[in-house]
């Protein structure tokens, strides 16, 4: 046997830079995703993989120690539960904490079977993933402060107005502000937390964001009465819990059992729960009343994208 | 790879194309344009400029004058008291790192001396960027001065100089032009480290391109752009000191080269 054959690709494997290498690694997930669907997947391995999110107000988040809880976690949950009757056998949860960044490759190449986070669904990313009925719609809404004496956009007029570096909120507000005529000052925080402190510190008159991200900022603040939610809905975008593109038996099971959950309202008990009353870990409130939209969609089931919100 | 550069014409109130590249600044007869994404760019290097400019202000007044006096002799107790206070002044600000320095004087301080709560943030930024740069330029000054011969002191001394005369006339002048290829280096550093004011909120250049490759899904040619006006800057200012580097030379010094 000639040595040369065994040696070289040795060679060439060290030299592999780590990007290859990780390249390499997801694109074995992806052939092991597409070998059978989620569900054969789940009862092979009795094991499903939840993502969650570190902070996404109250929809997904953790309580340390490896835990994780929040309106979409919980829904989660309950669907396992569903699919261990569905299955007949048992199934275990891991958790995978996922980023905006890498939440729709991690559900691609296999590695995430369910993520219940807060991802908006899109028409670009349902080219890539596939989302259940739409359990909550994010509305775009202004935070001031409670002695403020703004109520709407209009009295943004040559305000300061925060918004979060990489979010796309800002743009809503300026078409706004061209349809009025009105002019203000936009100033970037570099992440939620940084933009509420220039709210809180009166370095900003407003902060524009989605609402329960607004709200779980003010329940987490030190005196959450100081301020209120103000003014028009800017956009509406549903969220909803991304699994893979696809796998319609795996699509049909989760939407079913989060239907069943719609019509005899339990996800209306779990919304109570967890933007009304006290929340683990601190106790404290959201307060972010039930909207109109979010009521529509559960009335009516779907998984439309955002864009088709927008139509209207 | 496609690079549309044409997004910097854009408007960014709306996805269209403004009838102007340049919407809002230069109108040329045609007012009421909305402001374009190249509007933006260039607002965004005019904070650029604007920090780094005021920082190296700071730091090179400050830097100096701590650099300096790092170097007095130590014979009566005022000079000892100097020399504390200038190397406290050294080694607290090069000890800890330029973007909590900026953190500290954005969220920290204003809390202490309630006053500098009305200060903009684009001056506090400047504070703890020329600061920070200071301690840098100092310990270059005070090396230039140790570089020359101790006779240079003496003889100034024997001449009847007090301290300030021997500092003003004879050490600094040579001192100085020894270390302006290192101040040179500090210059342009400062450009790159005015990238921090982001974390701020400063709307300059690194920010500009974060928000932008977000809002247009157009992240190279915003980071392309964006890196070209931090190179053109920073190399501005590198031909600026070169240029005052020549203007001063004095043929047959330490810093000067030899006459050709």
């Amino acid at each position: 046997m000639n040595p040369y054959l065994i040696k070289s690709p040795m060679k060439n494997f060290k030299k592999l830079s780590p990007v290859a290498l990780t390249l390499l690694l997801s694109w074995s997930f992806l052939s092991q995703a597409n070998a059978a669907g989620t569900l054969e997947k789940i009862s092979a391995s009795k094991t499903i993989t939840m993502g969650v999110r570190d902070s996404s107000g109250a929809l997904s988040y953790t309580l340390g120690d490896g835990k994780y809880t929040g309106f979409h976690v919980e829904i989660c949950k309950r669907v396992i539960v569903d699919l261990e009757k569905k299955l007949k056998t048992s199934i275990k949860t891991d958790y995978q904490v996922v980023t905006s960044q890498n939440r729709i490759p991690l559900v691609q190449n296999g590695t995430v079977d369910i993520e219940c986070g807060s991802t908006t669904n899109n028409a670009t990313r349902q080219k890539d993933v596939s989302f259940a009925v739409t359990t909550y719609v994010e509305e775009v809404r202004i935070a001031v402060k409670a002695d403020s004496n703004i109520t709407s956009i209009a009295q943004l007029a040559n305000k300061k107005v925060a918004t979060t570096t990489g979010t796309t909120s800002v743009q809503l507000l300026r078409k706004n502000e061209r349809a009025n005529g009105i002019n203000f000052e936009e100033i970037f925080g570099k992440d939620h937390a940084d933009s509420f402190l220039l709210l809180e510190s009166g370095r900003a008159d407003a902060f524009v964001m989605d609402g329960s991200i607004l709200a779980g900022n003010i329940a987490n603040s030190k005196n959450p009465k100081d301020f209120k939610i103000v003014g028009e809905v800017l956009s509406v975008e549903p969220i909803a819990i991304m699994i893979r593109k696809d796998d319609p038996d795996f699509k049909n099971a989760v939407d079913t059992s989060i239907k069943a959950m719609m019509k005899d309202g339990t996800i209306a008990k779990m919304y109570k729960q967890w933007f009304m009353e006290p929340i683990p870990p601190k106790g404290n409130r959201v307060g972010l009343e039930l909207s109109e939209n979010t009521k529509n969609a559960w009335a009516n089931p779907n998984d439309k994208p955002a864009e088709e919100y927008l139509k209207k | 790879m496609s690079l549309d550069f044409q997004i910097f014409c854009k408007s960014t109130y709306a996805e269209e194309f403004s009838p102007r590249c340049f919407g809002e600044y230069f109108q040329f007869g045609h007012p009421g344009n909305d402001p374009t994404y190249l509007d933006w760019l260039l607002r965004a290097w005019g904070w650029t400029v604007s920090v780094s400019l005021l920082a190296l202000l700071i730091a090179l007044v400050i830097g100096i004058s701590i650099g300096t006096l790092r170097t007095l002799s130590r014979d009566s107790l005022f000079n000892k008291f100097c020399i504390l206070i200038a190397n406290a002044w050294v080694e607290l600000f090069r000890n800890i790192p330029v973007l909590v320095q900026v953190f500290l004087w954005y969220h920290v301080i204003p809390m202490m001396i309630p006053s500098l709560k009305s200060f903009p943030s684009f001056l506090l930024v400047s504070i703890a960027l020329g600061f920070f740069t200071s301690a840098r330029i100092a310990e270059q000054v005070k090396a230039g001065i140790f570089s020359l011969p101790k006779g240079q002191r003496f003889a100034a001394q024997s001449l009847g100089m007090n301290q300030v005369e021997t500092y003003r006339f004879v050490l600094l002048p040579i001192a100085m032009r020894i270390v302006i290829p290192p101040l040179t280096s500090e210059c342009m550093n400062i450009v790159k480290n005015s990238s921090v004011a982001f974390a701020v909120s400063i709307s300059e250049l690194t920010l500009f391109a974060m928000q932008t490759q977000e809002e247009t899904s157009k992240g190279i040619e915003m980071y392309l752009a964006v890196t070209a006006l931090y190179i053109l800057t920073a190399f501005s200012i590198n031909r600026i000191m070169a240029l005052i580097e020549n203007k001063t030379r004095i043929p047959g010094f330490i810093s000067g080269k030899s006459p050709s």
